[in-house]
C-alpha cells in the first residue's frame, strides 16, 4: 500500500521548463511545494562536462539523456483500422528524462509563433472564409491571442538570453530581422551569432530572389549574459554539440541552470527526484484532484495529498497521466465526443540536399544549435496559402547545429548506402554540402489522436499511450510546395547539385524528426472541443492545470518552447488569481 | 569415457553440486578449470582451449564466436573496405566496436521495450523483433548461413569470393533473401548502422581507431572550439588534426 504523506498546497508533476518555471514563480506565494520528477537529478558539473559531452555515439545515437523506453513507451499506428504496436526504440521524437526534462538537449531554437497560429480559425475564416477548410480538419484558436501572451513571450526571451534580430518593434518593420513577426515590444536580449559560410550563402540567395532572410533566434549565447533573474550564461563555443546533448558552458539556455536552482533555494519548494508519478488521484465525483501516486527510485509507492496539481511532464506525458486518472473525457474519434487526446498534431518535414563543388567549404562541424538562418514567407501566416491550394505554411532555414558524423554524411542520390562507391562519396561531400529544410506547420483532425492501448502495459502495468496519426493531403501539399521552394533557394546559391527531399507518403515513427509533438490537451474557448480553457486550467477539474505543448490545438511551422515558456509563465499569472479565489476561471 | 562423465555428473547431482560447482570440484588442477571456463563447456579435457589465431587483435572478442567474428569481419569489409581513399571498416576496428556493443547494455536492449505480444508491423512501426540486439546477432548470424551455404554450395559468408559478398549483401539489402527465422533486411539495417556507427564514432568505442576516419573526412572530432575561427574560416579548409575525447582528457 502506498505510504500517505503530508499534504502539500502544490504538487508540480515533471520538471523540464514549464516545471521549474511554475515552481520558480509560485515558490513566492509562500504555499509549500511538492515538485515530483520521474528521472534523476543533472546539473552542469558534472553531468555535462567537457570534453566528455561531446560524445555522438552515446549521446545522440544512445539518447542517454532522453526517456528509456524499456519502462515507459507508447504504441503507434497511422490509422484506426491498423493495431497500433509499441515503439520500441526512440526514433521520431525524443522525450528528455531526468531534471530540465527535454530542456537539457533541446537545440535553443526560440520563436515567437505568429500572431496567424494562435487563431488560425478567426483569420481563416475572415481571410478565406468556411470553405476552404477541409472537412475532416478541426482548426481551433487557443482562446488567448498573440497580443495577449506578447509579454510572456518578452519574459521567456529574457529568461533564456535569446539572440537574434527584432523584426517587428511595436509595429515598426525592421530590415535584417524576421518582418512577418507579430509586434514586439522590445527587442531581443542578445545580438544574433556569428554566422557560418552556409548561414551567408543562404541569405544571399533569398534575398537575391526577393525573400526575407535573418537570424534565427537562438538560446545559444551569442555573448556572455546575466538574465533579470541574476542567472550568468557562458558565450557559445560553437562546439556543434548542442541537440542531444548537455551545455558544458552554460551558454544554452536550460531549465537545470536557471529556473530549477532558484526554486529549489527556497525553503517552501521541495524537489523529489526519481519520483515517478503513476496517476492523479480524483474524488468520487472527478471534479477535484486529492494527490498523485507515485513510486521511488526503490519502488515504494507514496501518495502525495495536494490542493493544486500542475501536469507539467512532456506533452505526451501529460495527456498519458490525464487518461489514467480520468480527467478530462477521452476523446472518441467516432463520435467526435470527448476532448482528451484530441487534436493530436505534429510536424511535416521536407526540404532539399545542396551539393557544392570542392572549392566550397562549409565546415558543418563549426555551428550551435539554434545557429540558422531563416525565412517566413512562406510561413503560416505570412502568404496567401490558400491560393496554392492549403492551409498553413513553414518555416524555411539553413541550420548549422554541428556536421556530427554518424548522424550527418550525406551523399548524392543514387550513390550506394555502402561499399567503395559510398565512401568516396562520403569524404567528397562531408565538407561541401549543407541542407535548406522546411519545418511544415500541421492542423489537427479527427482521425489524429492520442487515447489508451488495449494491450501493452508499462513497467509499471499501466496501459501504454496509444497514438494514431498520419498525414492528410493539406499538408503533403504544403510540404511539396515548400520542398520546391528550398530547391529553388539551394539552385540560387550556385550549387552543383540540389536534391529534393518532397513530402512524406505517410508518417513513420522510425526515423528522427523532431521532439515537436502538440495536442491531445487542447487549450480553448469551447469546453466542448478543449480539454484546457485559455488558462491551461483543465475544465472538468480546476484545481489542475495544465502546461507545455499539450496544449497547442495544432501545430506550427516552428519549433514550439518559445509559446511553452510564454504559456508557462501566463499560467503561472493565472494560477496566482486561482489561489485567492479557488474556481473555475472561465465558467463552463 | 562418456559413461565415466555421466556417472560422475549423476554423483555430484545427488550431492546437490551442479553447473559451475560441479566443475570446480570435477577438475583436478587450477589449469584444468581456467581452460573449463574459457571453453565455456562444462569438460574442459576434451575441449582444449581453442590457439589463438594468427592477427587476432590483442582484445579479443567479448560477445562473439570466433565462426561469427570472421563472418562480421568479412560484412564490414564488404560494407566499407579499404582504398586509397582511407581505412577500411575492419582496419578502423568496426568489428570490435559491435562486439562492444552486443556485450554491452546496448546489446541487452536496455533501452528497448521488449515485452510482447509481438507482431509483424508496418515499416511505419519500426522494429517489432521479439530480440534485443546481441540475439538479433547472433540468430541473423546464423540465418546468413545457412542462408550462404543453401545458394554458395555450403559455404559461409567470409569463405565467399569479395564479388560474391557484394552480389550476397545486394541480395539482403534488396529484399530478396528469405532468412529462416528473421527478416534479412531488419538484419541488415541494423548491422549497416552499427558500422556506420562504429566507423564515425569516438574511437575509445574500438572503431574509428586513431581517429583515421575523422581524418579522412576532417572532421576534428570532440574539440568543438571555433568562436575564434567560425568567420575567418567562412568558406576556407579548416585543416587541424582531430582530437578524441581521450586525446582531451
Amino acid at each position: 500500500m502506498a505510504t500517505q504523506l503530508k499534504s502539500a498546497d502544490i504538487v508540480i508533476v515533471g520538471l523540464g521548463w514549464t516545471g521549474g518555471i511554475l515552481a520558480k514563480e509560485l515558490a513566492e506565494t509562500g504555499l509549500s511545494i511538492v515538485v515530483l520528477e520521474r528521472g534523476g537529478p543533472r546539473d552542469t558539473n558534472p553531468d555535462f562536462m567537457y570534453p566528455t559531452i561531446h560524445d555522438e555515439l552515446r549521446y545522440a545515437q544512445r539518447h542517454e539523456l532522453m526517456q528509456n523506453v524499456s519502462r515507459e513507451t507508447l504504441t503507434f499506428r497511422n490509422n484506426a483500422s491498423e493495431t497500433a504496436l509499441p515503439m520500441r526504440q526512440l526514433g521520431s521524437f525524443l522525450p528528455g528524462e531526468g531534471v530540465g526534462g527535454a530542456g537539457v538537449h533541446w537545440n535553443g531554437v526560440t520563436w515567437r509563433w505568429l500572431p496567424w497560429d494562435h487563431e488560425p480559425l478567426k483569420q481563416t475564416l475572415s481571410r478565406y472564409g468556411k470553405a476552404v477548410i477541409p472537412p475532416d480538419m478541426q482548426l481551433q484558436d487557443w482562446g488567448v491571442a498573440y497580443d495577449e501572451l506578447e509579454p510572456y513571450y518578452d519574459k521567456f526571451e529574457y529568461l533564456c538570453g535569446v539572440s537574434g534580430k527584432a523584426g517587428n518593434l511595436r509595429g515598426e518593420s525592421i530590415d535584417g530581422g524576421n518582418v512577418f513577426e507579430g509586434p514586439r515590444q522590445r527587442d531581443y536580449p542578445n545580438p544574433p551569432m556569428l554566422q557560418t559560410h552556409a548561414g551567408a550563402l543562404f541569405e544571399k540567395a533569398a534575398k537575391s530572389l526577393g525573400y526575407h532572410p535573418f537570424p534565427g533566434p537562438s538560446a545559444n549565447m551569442s555573448q556572455a549574459y546575466i538574465n533579470p533573474d541574476g542567472v550568468a550564461f557562458g558565450a557559445c563555443h560553437y562546439c556543434g554539440y548542442c541537440e542531444r546533448f548537455g551545455c558544458e558552458a552554460n551558454a544554452k539556455a536550460s531549465a537545470h541552470f536557471t529556473v530549477i536552482p532558484l526554486a529549489a533555494g527556497k525553503s517552501n519548494v521541495e524537489i523529489r527526484t526519481n519520483a515517478r508519478v503513476m496517476k492523479v488521484n480524483l474524488d468520487t465525483k472527478k471534479t477535484r484532484a486529492e494527490s498523485v501516486t507515485y513510486i521511488d527510485a526503490g519502488g515504494r509507492e507514496f501518495e502525495q495529498p495536494a490542493g493544486l496539481v500542475v501536469l507539467s511532464a512532456y506533452a505526451l506525458g501529460n495527456v498519458h497521466l490525464m487518461l489514467l486518472s480520468g480527467i478530462g473525457k477521452p476523446y472518441n474519434p467516432t463520435s467526435g465526443d470527448g476532448v482528451v487526446g484530441r487534436n493530436y498534431a505534429y510536424q511535416i518535414g521536407s526540404g532539399a540536399t545542396v551539393f557544392f563543388d570542392e572549392k566550397t567549404w562549409i565546415n558543418p562541424f563549426m555551428g550551435a544549435g539554434a545557429l540558422a538562418v531563416n525565412i517566413d514567407d512562406f510561413n503560416t501566416g505570412s502568404f496567401d496559402h490558400a491560393r496554392e491550394g492549403f492551409i498553413g505554411g513553414g518555416g524555411i532555414s539553413t541550420p548549422s547545429s554541428g556536421g556530427r558524423p554518424i548522424g550527418f554524411h550525406p551523399v548524392p542520390p543514387g550513390t550506394p548506402a555502402w561499399g567503395v562507391e559510398w565512401k568516396r562519396a562520403v569524404v567528397r561531400h562531408y565538407n561541401h554540402t549543407l541542407t535548406v529544410i522546411n519545418q511544415g506547420s500541421v492542423m489537427s483532425y479527427r482521425q489524429n489522436y492520442l487515447d489508451l492501448d488495449p494491450a501493452y502495459r508499462d513497467r509499471y502495468g499501466r496501459p501504454l499511450l496509444r497514438m494514431t496519426f498520419d498525414y492528410h493531403a493539406n499538408e503533403q501539399k504544403q510540404a511539396n510546395f515548400l520542398a520546391d521552394i528550398c530547391v529553388k533557394i539551394g539552385q540560387e546559391m550556385g550549387a552543383e547539385r540540389v536534391a529534393r527531399r518532397g513530402s512524406p507518403e505517410r508518417y513513420s515513427i522510425v526515423p528522427y524528426q523532431s521532439t515537436h509533438n502538440t495536442g491531445g490537451a487542447a487549450m480553448g474557448a469551447d469546453p466542448t472541443t478543449s480539454a484546457l480553457n485559455r488558462y491551461c486550467q483543465t475544465w472538468d477539474v480546476s484545481n489542475v492545470f495544465v502546461t507545455g505543448a499539450c496544449a497547442f490545438p495544432q501545430n506550427a511551422g516552428k519549433n514550439p518552447t518559445g509559446p511553452i515558456g510564454a504559456l508557462a509563465y501566463w499560467t503561472a499569472d493565472a494560477i496566482k488569481r486561482y489561489l485567492k479565489n479557488p474556481a473555475p476561471l472561465v465558467p463552463a | 569415457m562418456a559413461d565415466d562423465e555421466v556417472h560422475r555428473r549423476d554423483v555430484l547431482k545427488g550431492l546437490g553440486v551442479t553447473g559451475a560447482v560441479a566443475r570446480m570440484v570435477a577438475t583436478a588442477s587450477p589449469v584444468q578449470e581456467a581452460a573449463a571456463q574459457t571453453a565455456a563447456q562444462p569438460h574442459a579435457h576434451e575441449h582444449p582451449q581453442p590457439a589463438p589465431r594468427a592477427g587476432q587483435s590483442a582484445d579479443g572478442y567479448r560477445f562473439f564466436t570466433p565462426a561469427e567474428a570472421a563472418i562480421v569481419v568479412a560484412l564490414v569489409d564488404t560494407l566499407i573496405p579499404k582504398d586509397e581513399v582511407g581505412p577500411g571498416g575492419v582496419e578502423a576496428g568496426v568489428p570490435i566496436f559491435i562486439d562492444r556493443e552486443l556485450a554491452g547494455a546496448y546489446g541487452r536492449g536496455a533501452r528497448m521495450y521488449l515485452d510482447g505480444p509481438f507482431r509483424q508491423g508496418t515499416p511505419q512501426q519500426g522494429y517489432q523483433l521479439p530480440l534485443p540486439f546481441a540475439d538479433l546477432y547472433r540468430i541473423g548470424i546464423a540465418d546468413l548461413t545457412a542462408w550462404c551455404a543453401k545458394t554458395h554450395g555450403g559455404k559461409t559468408f567470409d569463405q565467399l569470393s569479395a564479388a560474391d559478398r557484394i552480389t550476397a549483401l545486394k541480395t539482403i539489402e534488396a529484399g530478396q533473401a528469405e532468412f529462416a527465422q528473421i527478416p534479412a533486411r531488419t538484419f541488415f539495417g541494423v548491422l549497416l548502422q552499427n558500422t556506420m556507427e562504429g566507423y564515425f564514432a569516438d574511437p575509445m568505442y574500438g572503431g574509428n581507431r586513431n581517429s583515421a576516419v575523422w581524418k579522412m573526412i576532417g572532421f576534428p572530432g570532440a574539440i568543438g572550439m571555433y568562436v575564434d575561427v567560425i568567420e575567418e574560416y567562412r568558406n576556407k579548409h579548416y585543416e587541424v588534426e582531430p582530437k578524441s575525447i581521450q586525446d582531451l582528457s
